[in-house]
């Protein structure tokens, strides 16, 4: 908001400063011009008035109308024929004024139709001058933004991995692994050496994995996998999981860890806060150009609100998703009395 | 002696079952998976020591232990190490960090067998409700039945001779605590209190009126007409921003 208001008035500075400059450069132009056919210091005066009053109109015309319009492409061709179209109408509607301001006068207005090509050209180039300047302005405006958005997404992706290692490699879920891990050792030693081995998979899979990199769903999969396999060590039966996909999605792309905050969501409310059997459904599907994940989980509407807030889980992937594609429809969440569903679309671009 | 472990995760039991086995006197009467469950087998059973994890679906093993009368003694065994001062204050015989040893585990029971009197944890159990996730959420006793009220739902609270009567928007519920103790867990920028003897959800008020001279009254949009005190008016217009 205050970085809005002070560039702004930056702009607005710098806009009253390139006008008194074109203006004092057009008048003077004007003036050698006006005195070579020997004309009067009031008719100079008050052609130099009206022509820049109509240089300043088509100024601000431009100024507004690419505020509102950029050419991304053909900016050059943009602004070359903005240039000559308003200079023309420009030249022909201050003649016509000029003209019958000073129609008894002969000698301006045989100044007048001679002039007119020299003042055509004239008005083009500061036209163009001023229309190409207006156009690096706002283009590196719009470039700074972009910059801004980057950042922003680069910021959330390093809190995200900060946010992982915080809430993986801690808190409960670790903790109560290796508790698993530690019941299974006198039992079930082997066992427990897989359950090791699949912790460390997991572990290493967060530590190392890129949040800017895209894997394939094949990859995601199995990493999701990995988790779930651990969860149902830790609950036994009680948990069940369903993987739907063809072949033909695998190899979509999506950016890495993305589903793992979905999929955690989905076991603290399906699995952590139920009791009974439980299972959890992953479905990926092509839509169009796009991937599409839906995730389903049971919850006890007794206990847990979901989606109250979406919790951080699923707030970071929307905004993770926003910063990826500036698009806030990408996560949908929906729920019936005992469902949870959230949906993920992923544009897939090639 | 009679025992029982409560945890949502098979493998944990087994783990405190292993840990038992050496103690001959010690007899396993019930494991349980959840507060619930938990609570029943208590009831039934009424051992002498529990083995309680804190984190379970349903309700949480401190929310189990504020709906029992008499607590038996407890050892706590979570991964979380944030829940530990609430353990102690609740008189807890010990706290154990998941994953934890056999010789840390043997101390723990040691340590209930060297307590010189097995006193119940009733004294300073005001402090359960303040466990972390607990303050969206009060669980009451309903006749038989056990009750998660949203604290959204709460309309009101109104104080009741020894107990507290909590009005949402369908009914009314009794449960054994001070005023006191609702006006400190309760968030303080949702809950006031207007009175002694109440304490209001702003999000219901829908006007407050002059009464008499110097005092006022709130207008819930249920209709409900409660008494505000001078002082209760000075805070509630602080929270409201009037």
């Amino acid at each position: 908001m205050q970085n809005s208001i002070t560039s702004q008035k930056k702009l607005i500075f710098a806009g009253i400063i390139c006008w008194i400059i074109i203006s004092i450069v057009y008048s003077i132009i004007l003036t050698g011009i006006l005195k070579n056919f020997k004309l009067t210091t009031a008719e100079i005066v008050v052609d130099a008035i009206i022509n820049n009053i109509f240089l300043t109109g088509s100024c601000l015309l431009v100024l507004n109308n690419m505020r509102y319009y950029l050419p991304r492409k053909e900016k050059y061709w943009y602004v070359l024929t903005i240039s000559l179209g308003l200079s023309g109408i420009c030249v022909l509607i201050t003649k016509g004024l000029l003209w019958t301001i000073f129609k008894n006068d002969s000698n301006y207005t045989q100044a007048l139709s001679q002039s007119t090509g020299v003042r055509f050209w004239i008005l083009f180039l500061l036209i163009g001058c001023m229309s190409m300047m207006c156009l690096l302005w706002y283009t590196q405006e719009e470039q700074q933004i972009t910059n801004e958005r980057k950042t922003d997404l680069e910021k959330l992706s390093r809190e995200a991995e900060l946010f992982k290692l915080r809430q993986q490699l801690q808190p409960h879920f670790l903790f109560n692994s290796l508790n698993s891990i530690s019941a299974l050792t006198g039992a079930q030693p082997e066992k427990a050496r897989h359950m090791i081995q699949q912790l460390s998979d997991f572990l290493r899979g967060t530590l190392k994995k890129d949040d800017q990199q895209w894997n394939t769903l094949q990859e995601e999969i199995e990493y999701l996998r990995l988790y779930l396999d651990i969860e149902k060590v830790r609950f036994g039966h009680r948990l069940q999981t369903k993987i739907i996909y063809t072949d033909e999605v695998l190899l979509l792309k999506l950016p890495s860890l993305l589903l793992q905050p979905v999929v955690e969501n989905a076991i603290k409310f399906g699995l952590y806060d139920t009791t009974g059997e439980v299972l959890i459904k992953l479905e990926a599907a092509k839509e169009n150009n796009y991937l599409k994940i839906t995730v389903n989980n049971p919850y006890d509407p007794e206990t847990s609100q979901p989606l109250k807030g979406t919790g951080f889980g699923l707030a970071s992937v929307q905004r993770r998703l926003y910063l990826l594609f500036a698009r806030q429809d990408l996560l949908q969440t929906q729920k019936d009395e005992t469902n949870f569903i959230t949906t993920i679309l992923i544009p897939q671009i090639i | 002696m009679k025992v029982i472990i409560i945890d949502d995760e098979p493998l944990a039991r087994s783990i405190v079952k292993e840990y038992l086995q050496p103690y001959n006197d010690i007899e396993i009467v019930a494991e349980c998976n959840d507060g619930f469950e938990g609570m029943k087998a208590i009831q039934q059973y009424e051992p002498e020591l529990i083995f309680l994890d804190v984190q379970m679906p349903k309700i949480n093993g401190f929310e189990m232990l504020e709906l029992i009368e008499n607590p038996p003694s407890v050892i706590f065994t979570t991964a979380f190490d944030e829940f530990a001062i609430k353990a102690f204050e609740l008189n807890a015989t010990d706290y154990l960090l998941k994953p934890f040893s056999k010789e840390r585990f043997d101390k723990a029971v040691q340590k209930y067998v060297n307590k010189p009197i097995h006193s119940s944890s009733q004294p300073v159990i005001d402090m359960a409700a303040q466990s972390p996730g607990q303050q969206n959420r009060i669980v009451v006793k309903d006749g038989s039945k056990i009750k998660i009220i949203p604290v959204n739902q709460i309309h009101y609270l109104e104080a009741a001779d020894d107990y507290v009567k909590i009005i949402t928007h369908e009914d009314s519920f009794l449960k054994k605590r001070t005023m006191n103790f609702f006006e400190q867990s309760l968030s303080a920028h949702q809950f006031v209190r207007i009175h002694r003897s109440y304490i209001v959800n702003t999000q219901f008020i829908s006007r407050i009126d002059i009464y008499e001279k110097d005092s006022h009254i709130a207008i819930l949009s249920t209709g409900a007409r409660l008494p505000i005190s001078k002082s209760g008016y000075f805070k509630l217009k602080e929270i409201l921003g009037i």
